[in-house]
């Protein structure tokens, strides 16, 4: 667990990095890719299917980076870029993409499917913060008047 | 020099092309450069963003612009600039002129980090990434090594020519040589655990979701070409592994 914890900080502050974030966003960045980490493993751990366990994650990472942006004054996409790489599917997609150029069509579509399915987990997730600010401010807004 | 006339359409359309080519997603682009123009007083201003080009117009009858993109990375430094630019132009805390000049010199400024820095980054994502997908420590080294290879073979192969997929596919090959190499050698235990992690500092995971994020938002053609484009890098990047496969 402990491995994962540290792995996963460096592997999105990593990003961070490969992404040309803000200096002063590193750690942040890795701090929010972390938990989301955790969560999705901790979840899978449990026995819960990647798919949900992604979304869960991806809800959590977009919570987070919207503190992070309001909190940091940055754009929300830096810490989400970061945030969410761990989640992104992007291994299934390569060793899908591996399985089609070595004639193993079953298995790459299979492994496609599930790239899609936890693509749009994520987006999901993501949006859902987003829905979950616009309501907020719409109340905060009804209040007022 | 004769002074140069600083309209809102430049500076919309200046922070935009910024946005874009760092990899922002088209719905918050337009909705930055509609902000910008509204701060100056626009009432219509109407804005059309995709992954390849931007329109910008003031209200109906109006000039149009037009500007093409044609090269794309993240860099989120950028991004965050322009997004700090914008938010003291919506306060209305500098002028045009001044917010013209801001704007170039961040098109201009360079990336944040050197090449030897992105390459020790992603040598140390490819071993998280090893870790992190149930690797065993002996993969980590080799994961390791590989990555930073595969990640230096792309950015070189990148500098010689123009077309991205070749540079992602060269990556990929280089990932797979040096990785069968690494097993061979005798460091490490299984291939696949090596190669996933080295492979992801190279994959588009970031493209697909964005994909996925604009298609949600309604932004159909920006989402579907964002989306083939990272569909051609991942194959690009499985075909350079897949090299190798048919050797050994």
């Amino acid at each position: 667990m402990i491995t994962q914890i540290v792995m996963s900080f460096i592997a999105a502050a990593g990003f961070g990095i490969l992404f040309n974030a803000p200096r002063n966003a590193l750690i942040q960045c890795g701090t929010v890719g972390m938990l989301g980490w955790i969560l999705y493993y901790s979840l899978v751990q449990q026995g819960m299917d990647v798919v949900p366990a992604t979304t869960f994650a991806a809800m959590l990472v977009a919570i987070l980076s919207h503190l992070c942006a309001r909190f940091f004054q940055k754009p929300i996409i830096v810490f989400t870029v970061s945030g969410i790489i761990p989640l992104v599917p992007g291994g299934i997609a390569y060793n899908a993409m591996r399985h089609f150029v070595e004639n193993d069509y079953n298995t790459a579509i299979q492994l496609s499917t599930q790239v899609m399915l936890l693509a749009g987990g994520i987006a999901i997730g993501l949006m859902f913060s987003e829905v979950l600010n616009q309501i907020l401010k719409k109340i905060v807004k009804l209040q007022r008047t | 020099m004769k002074e140069e006339l600083i309209t809102v359409e430049k500076i919309c359309l200046i922070a935009g092309k910024i946005m874009l080519i760092s990899g922002a997603e088209t719905h918050r682009v337009e909705d930055t450069m509609n902000r910008i123009a509204r701060a100056y007083g626009i009432t219509n201003p109407q804005s059309y963003a995709t992954p390849t080009g931007i329109n910008f117009s003031i209200d109906l009858a109006t000039t149009t612009n037009f500007l093409r993109i044609t090269s794309r990375s993240t860099d989120l430094h950028k991004i965050a600039e322009v997004n700090h630019v914008s938010r003291q132009i919506v306060d209305g805390a500098i002028s045009k002129q001044q917010a013209y000049y801001e704007l170039q010199h961040i098109e201009k400024s360079k990336l944040t980090f050197s090449p030897t820095v992105q390459i020790i980054a992603a040598m140390l994502v490819s071993g998280g990434f090893t870790m992190m997908f149930g690797g065993s420590w002996q993969d980590f080294i080799p994961a390791l090594l590989a990555g930073g290879i595969g990640y230096a073979g792309m950015l070189a192969f990148g500098k010689l020519v123009e077309i991205r997929f070749l540079a992602d596919f060269f990556g990929g090959f280089v990932i797979g040589v040096s990785s069968f190499l690494f097993l061979w050698l005798g460091l490490g235990e299984t291939i696949d655990s090596v190669i996933i992690g080295a492979v992801m500092p190279l994959v588009p995971g970031l493209h697909i979701t964005n994909a996925i994020r604009d298609l949600m938002a309604g932004h159909l053609v920006s989402g579907i070409s964002k989306g083939i484009e990272a569909l051609l890098t991942s194959f690009a990047i499985g075909a350079g592994v897949a090299i190798m496969y048919a050797f050994f």
